[in-house]
């Protein structure tokens, strides 16, 4: 559905977007993450026809962004960030005038501008003006828009940004909706919701993409996919840092004495392990006395701060 | 086309929705109504050589206020869109650049047509009153208000222009008003400097736009000013097109 190739994206004096590369299938939702200024924005513009690249080339349903780029307009609907809109009409003048532009005319326009109103829950203020309208409604109204034209391709730069918890789930309710008969690329900075959502993920960092894969192999493939807090008592914490290194799926460990001569033990344990049985029985065998033993599973949020932070801690 | 009609209606109808159309519509009409006002008055004095016609398009203050009102007209055209980011939605969808470049020009030619149409009423009431053949001429009138399209859509196009070079509507506004300015102006160089060749005068007057005015408002309707005027409308146009495709490709 979206073919990119060596996309590049210069402006005077600094690369937005460099050499990037990636494919995207019919029936995919691709989550876009990346640090703020990683070049999300700029790759969603370029895919979606508003600009063209530096070099590279990017296609969309076949149709090549800059040479056929009518056609792929045709082909996909867009909701910018912050979803800009004409504030002075109203809902339902607004998306019956997107539709005659998107060549949506007749019965058929009124066809569908009834049922991306019912799909985005808009009918209650179909006829209010936008520029008094609250955030969760102008984004669903930007949704609504994108969806018109029933495009093959949803490209959705942030479209939960802003919105409160409640709404938040909505929109993820009714992305998952419509993944059933469209390919979406979204961008988000909120993690957890990628999980799931997102049937794949893109990472890009500095204009280049760090990880593209399924939300779990990312997990799977850290560096430490998970957490172990072991607090205990003993006389030496050297010692167990030592033996619980030893432990077969522990990859580091590193030790902070706490008050009262107990220690607190953070181990870092790879993804396909799980040592805490194996932790439990050295303590029983050393004598120590626990306190705490818990276990965290890496999640999304880890894999983005390793791929984005990743070098400059190392 | 329907897609430009559909562009062209957006265009005018958001006129209407701001309230910079009413301000300058009642601007416009206090202007024009004070002119109109003192032409008459002139008129009245005594026998002269001067219709109603030429009295009220030919006046000073006219001809200031006249030059005001482009750039509140123009500045929003593509400033507004670029700074609101609608830019982007618009130029998502299947449209061409010279079919948004066109309505955008389109719609602010209309809202000036709708400017100038109660001024109509005026030689109405007043041939109603006056009941004289003199007053008018069928040809004076054409002519005045040809003119006036004529050098609307020049303006218009060179407001389109200043709009699309910056996403900040002040900026937009002052830079079409120096211009519309330095232009008008240009035209009254040969009354302010007497000792210029002929030549040179002729090249003057050509493209000014009061000589132009005088002749229209006798009904002397010349068509060198339609190429001139429609080549300037053109150029202008143009220029507009290819500044708003360069700000997307380096945006």
């Amino acid at each position: 559905m979206i073919k990119v190739e060596h996309l590049t994206k210069r402006y005077a004096g600094f690369t937005a977007v460099n050499d990037l590369s990636f494919e995207v299938e019919k029936g995919e939702i691709v989550g876009f993450l990346g640090p703020n200024g990683a070049g999300k924005s700029t790759t969603m513009r370029m895919l979606s026809t508003y600009m063209p690249a530096t070099s590279g080339t990017a296609s969309v349903a076949g149709f090549d962004v800059f040479s056929q780029s009518k056609e792929a307009r045709r082909h996909l609907g867009y909701m910018p960030e912050n979803v800009p809109l004409y504030t002075d009409m109203r809902v339902d003048e607004y998306l019956r005038y997107r539709a005659s532009i998107k060549e949506i005319t007749g019965s058929r326009q009124r066809e569908r501008v009834g049922d991306v109103k019912e799909l985005c829950h808009l009918r209650e203020v179909e006829s209010r003006i936008i520029g008094t309208l609250s955030k969760g409604y102008r984004q669903r109204v930007g949704l609504a828009d994108a969806l018109l034209h029933a495009p093959d391709l949803l490209i959705l730069d942030e479209p939960t940004i802003g919105l409160d918890p409640n709404q938040i789930r909505q929109v993820r309710d009714l992305i998952r909706t419509l993944s059933k008969h469209h390919t979406i690329l979204l961008s988000t900075h909120i993690l957890p919701e990628v999980e799931m959502t997102c049937s794949r993920v893109i990472i890009i960092n500095r204009g280049q993409i760090e990880a593209a894969d399924t939300p779990e192999n990312l997990i799977h493939s850290m560096r430490a996919a998970g957490e172990i807090r072991l607090q205990i008592k003993t006389a030496s914490a050297e010692e167990a840092v030592a033996l619980l290194g030893t432990l077969p799926g522990v990859k580091e460990v590193s030790a902070a004495v706490e008050e009262e001569g107990w220690s607190l033990l953070t181990l870092r344990i790879d993804s396909k392990a799980d040592p805490a049985e194996s932790i439990w029985e050295a303590a029983r065998d050393r004598k120590w006395a626990v306190r705490e033993l818990s276990c965290r599973r890496a999640t999304l949020e880890d894999v983005f701060v390793e791929m984005t932070l990743g070098d400059e801690e190392a | 086309m329907s897609k430009f009609f559909t562009l062209l209606a957006r265009e005018v109808k958001s006129y209407f929705y701001s309230p910079i159309a009413y301000v300058v519509l009642c601007f416009f009409l206090i202007l024009t109504g004070l002119c109109f006002y003192s032409g008459v008055a002139f008129l009245s004095r005594g026998a002269t050589e001067v219709t109603v016609v030429e009295a009220f398009f030919n006046s000073v203050p006219f001809w200031i206020g006249f030059i005001l009102i482009f750039p509140p007209i123009t500045m929003r055209v593509f400033a507004e869109e670029f700074k609101m980011g609608t830019m982007e939605t618009l130029m998502t969808a299947p449209v061409g650049d010279w079919q948004v470049v066109l309505s955008k020009f389109g719609g602010a030619l209309i809202f000036y047509i709708v400017l100038w149409l109660p001024t109509l009423l005026y030689f109405v009431i007043f041939q109603e009153v006056a009941r004289t053949a003199a007053a008018t001429s069928l040809g004076a009138y054409w002519g005045s208000y040809l003119e006036l399209l004529m050098v609307g859509a020049l303006f218009i196009s060179v407001g389109c222009f200043a709009s699309v070079l910056t996403q900040n509507q002040i900026v937009a506004a002052v830079i079409s008003l120096c211009v519309i300015t330095f232009f008008f102006l240009g035209g009254l160089i040969s009354y302010f400097t007497p000792n210029i060749s002929a030549a040179f005068r002729l090249a003057v007057n050509y493209g000014s736009v009061l000589e132009h005015m005088g002749e229209f408002s006798k009904g002397l309707i010349d068509s060198r000013r339609f190429v001139f005027y429609g080549s300037g409308t053109l150029l202008m146009l143009f220029l507009t097109q290819r500044v708003f495709q360069y700000r997307r490709w380096k945006s």
